[in-house]
């Protein structure tokens, strides 16, 4: 007999089974509209120039590979503390922030989870927006959190049900912990305008909220870096001090080799060593230390004026590809005879779109049209060119007029 | 880690070389690997440990899971026993860690939820080797299910391993008292030079039909600390369970890391999976295996010919990167102090520290500081 007889087979991942359902797909008009990574216009991935610009320059330094530490490399940690705060930010010039290396978005998540489990002992809740990257709950369950929710998508108008967000969020207990997406929402794309983030702002102060950012998509979203980064930094002047997971898988295109960070906001540069010192004790038993092919790529890449300039280029190059796809399929459903509301498509921002769609459309979409998606009507916009824009309008067309 | 005898960190060039050839391949890109890893490198890694002709492996009941660095291999397991070994979300099931042993196993364990951490008998000062009769009774007496760490080769600190005949001793009492073995192999072919001759203790328990984990680092062997490239191997009693402790180790990976870093794991792949390559990398390995063995035999024989009180057999008995020394911390203090070379409290010395440049000196200091200080 075997120690395992009772353990359940797991439930199979959602989004991976749209993928393997689209594999095994033979209509060579077949779309993957599931995966979360950029592709091109070509529809295939995209290795930034600067990132293999980076990659020749490391491999013709000659680095040994020891261990980093445990806060992972400085170069790096300081850099995306950087470009997250600005670097006219009071916060960062007084080096009241630590900043650590994490496993991407998600192990940034989870780092800060843990350090919120073990040092926040005034709320064991943490409310996320409905929906949230289905990642989110687990990764804080996980941590040994509690997960609640306040209203965020409005799916009669797919876009901010605002009035709703500011509703719950008026009620939310005092010192509990809110997460907020701080730019191109997953799964919606949905976004706050700057007016209605000034007042979740007060509504937090007012609230004693403990607020988590969530960064995954800087630069990526709007193709402005300082843009898409607003809120992170007008929250930290109304002298909220968050703390903040930043992904560089989407930005720099570095998903396998998974760059990120946590950051903590600080009252003072002494408060920040002791959450630091408190940071590695959490991440030494997990893995020890980060791994360094991603962080020294996306460090030189920030540090070097050159590289960051052809980056800024290319990601804005990233971010106008998807605005542009957005709007092909707009006009595209217009021409195909639509006469629907599509509105939000072009209003919502970031690689994900919550098209409105119901399961039954999106069944249809599947098998009659080869066009994949999840159930809940959420594709994502880097699998759509300009190739195949003209036939995914056709497609949604048919199963919804 | 490793030190050339210049003093130097070690990049293989096996390692070198499949850098470049993976920096050329233009058909490469930086895709998210599947959640448990580089299919390629997870069958490989697995195969390392198991041997090329395991049963295991031909019957289909061998798991890996790809972990950043041995450490996030031993989290990935502890994660997983916790929430599913010896009934569900069992906090309580019993932890035994070797005294002395890696102090990060101890918060590997606790942080992943295990109330009742406990050590076993391991190394005997007195007599400067393995407290063996002090391990079996520990294990007679433990809980039945409890789970014990066991060092696979090249016990660290102490550097002193069981032999053949004394792990076929604790294999039998584990079986017999339904002991669960979590295996930490951290140094296979990095301490003997032989990949097989590392890995007889885990092979010996897979023959003698145990279920059992066993966390590799390929930090030191391939030299790739930085990378973190590891492998959770999970050797079960049949295909099915094996695929179901997958799918629930996946979803563990997924809230901890997502998916792990695909640098290294690429290039152990691509070494493993060539015999070209494959035999230079065992070069390689061989390479600093060997220089460690010779800093061993050469201190040894130096402290003897010195007439240093004491025997120093244990030097050459011991095996790896670390040494329990058998100084006192009186006299570790002496060492540091008065003859700036920097060695731990226990006693322990990182045997990759000596080059032939500084082995007079340091067999000399040890003299010092045993005829000098008791």
């Amino acid at each position: 007999s075997s120690w395992w007889s009772h353990v359940e087979m797991g439930p199979p991942d959602p989004i991976l089974g749209v993928t393997e359902a689209y594999k095994r797909d033979t209509n060579s008009k077949k779309m993957n509209l599931g995966v979360g990574a950029y592709r091109d216009d070509n529809g295939k991935p995209y290795v930034l120039n600067c990132v293999r610009k980076a990659e020749a320059m490391i491999a013709s330094k000659k680095m040994d590979k020891e261990y980093l530490p445990i806060g992972g490399l400085a170069d790096f940690t300081r850099a995306s503390a950087e470009l997250a705060l600005g670097e006219n930010s009071e916060a960062f010039k007084s080096g009241r922030y630590v900043t650590v290396q994490g496993i991407s978005g998600t192990g940034s998540l989870r780092i800060g989870a843990n350090f919120l489990q073990r040092f926040f002992k005034a709320s064991r809740d943490v409310y996320l927006p409905k929906p949230s990257w289905g990642n989110h709950t687990p990764i804080f369950r996980d941590a040994g959190m509690q997960l609640q929710a306040y209203r965020y998508y409005d799916p009669k108008t797919c876009s901010l049900d605002f009035s709703g967000a500011m509703d719950d969020i008026s009620k939310i207990p005092e010192k509990s912990i809110i997460l907020l997406h701080a730019c191109a929402h997953n799964p919606t794309g949905v976004d706050p305008r700057q007016e209605q983030w000034k007042e979740l702002a007060a509504m937090v102060k007012k609230r004693n909220l403990l607020v988590y950012f969530d960064m995954a998509y800087q630069g990526f979203a709007s193709g402005d870096i300082n843009r898409d980064a607003w809120a992170v930094r007008y929250f930290i002047e109304q002298g909220i001090n968050i703390v903040l997971s930043q992904s560089f898988a989407k930005n720099m295109g570095l998903y396998g080799e998974r760059a990120g960070a946590f950051t903590v906001i600080c009252s003072d540069a002494d408060e920040a060593k002791r959450v630091e010192s408190q940071l590695k004790i959490l991440i030494r038993p997990m893995y020890s230390n980060p791994p360094v092919n991603g962080a020294r790529i996306a460090s030189l890449i920030l540090n070097t004026p050159d590289l960051r300039k052809e980056w800024l280029t290319e990601v804005k190059g990233m971010a106008d590809r998807i605005i542009s796809m957005r709007t092909q399929l707009v006009s595209n459903l217009k021409k195909e005879g639509s006469s629907h509301n599509w509105q939000h498509i072009t209003d919502q921002i970031g690689m994900f779109c919550f098209t409105g769609l119901k399961p039954e459309q999106v069944e249809r979409l599947i098998k009659e049209f080869s066009v994949y998606m999840t159930k809940d009507g959420r594709i994502s916009v880097a699998g759509v060119t300009s190739g195949n824009v003209g036939y995914l309008a056709h497609a949604i067309h048919q199963v919804t007029k | 880690a490793y030190r050339t005898d210049e003093g130097q960190p070690w990049v293989l060039p096996v390692v070198k070389k499949v850098e470049q050839m993976i920096a050329n391949d233009n058909s490469l890109n930086h895709e998210y690997l599947p959640i448990l890893g580089l299919p390629e490198f997870r069958a490989n890694a697995s195969r390392i440990a198991l041997g090329d002709d395991s049963p295991a492996i031909k019957e289909k009941r061998v798991g890996s899971v790809q972990s950043l660095g041995g450490t996030g291999a031993l989290r990935i397991g502890a994660e997983f026993l916790r929430r599913w070994y010896n009934g569900n979300n069992n906090t309580a099931t019993p932890v035994y860690v070797s005294a002395p042993s890696w102090e990060n196993h101890n918060s590997v364990f606790m942080d992943a939820g295990f109330k009742d951490i406990r050590t076993y008998h391991y190394w005997d000062a007195a007599k400067r080797g393995l407290d063996l009769q002090g391990l079996l009774d520990d294990m007679e007496k433990a809980p039945e299910c409890s789970i014990f760490i066991l060092h696979a080769c090249a016990h660290n600190p102490t550097g002193t391993d069981p032999t053949p005949e004394q792990w076929k001793q604790i294999a039998a009492v584990m079986k017999r008292r339904s002991l669960f073995p979590f295996f930490d192999s951290a140094y296979q072919g990095f301490a003997s030079g032989s990949l097989d001759k590392d890995a007889w203790a885990v092979r010996y328990f897979v023959s003698e039909g145990f279920e059992l984990f066993c966390a590799q680092s390929f930090s030191k062997n391939f030299g790739l600390y930085n990378e973190r490239v590891g492998n959770l191997t999970v050797v079960g009693k049949d295909a099915d369970n094996v695929q179901r402790v997958l799918s629930q180790m996946e979803k563990i990976v997924r809230t901890t890391w997502s998916n792990p870093p695909s640098q290294g794991a690429r290039i152990v792949a691509t070494t493993l999976s060539s015999p070209q390559l494959f035999e230079e990398w065992y070069g390689n390995v061989k390479t600093m295996a060997d220089r460690v063995l010779l800093m061993r035999a050469e201190l040894r024989s130096r402290l003897e010919a010195l007439g240093t009180p004491g025997t120093w057999n244990h030097i050459t008995e011991q095996i790896g990167m670390f040494s329990f020394t058998g100084l006192n911390p009186k006299q570790v203090e002496y060492m540091v102090k008065e003859k700036h070379i920097y060695l731990m409290a226990s006693g322990r010395i990182n045997m990759c520290g000596l080059t032939t440049k500084n082995l007079d000196y340091v067999a000399k200091s040890i003299h010092e500081a045993v005829t000098k200080i008791q």
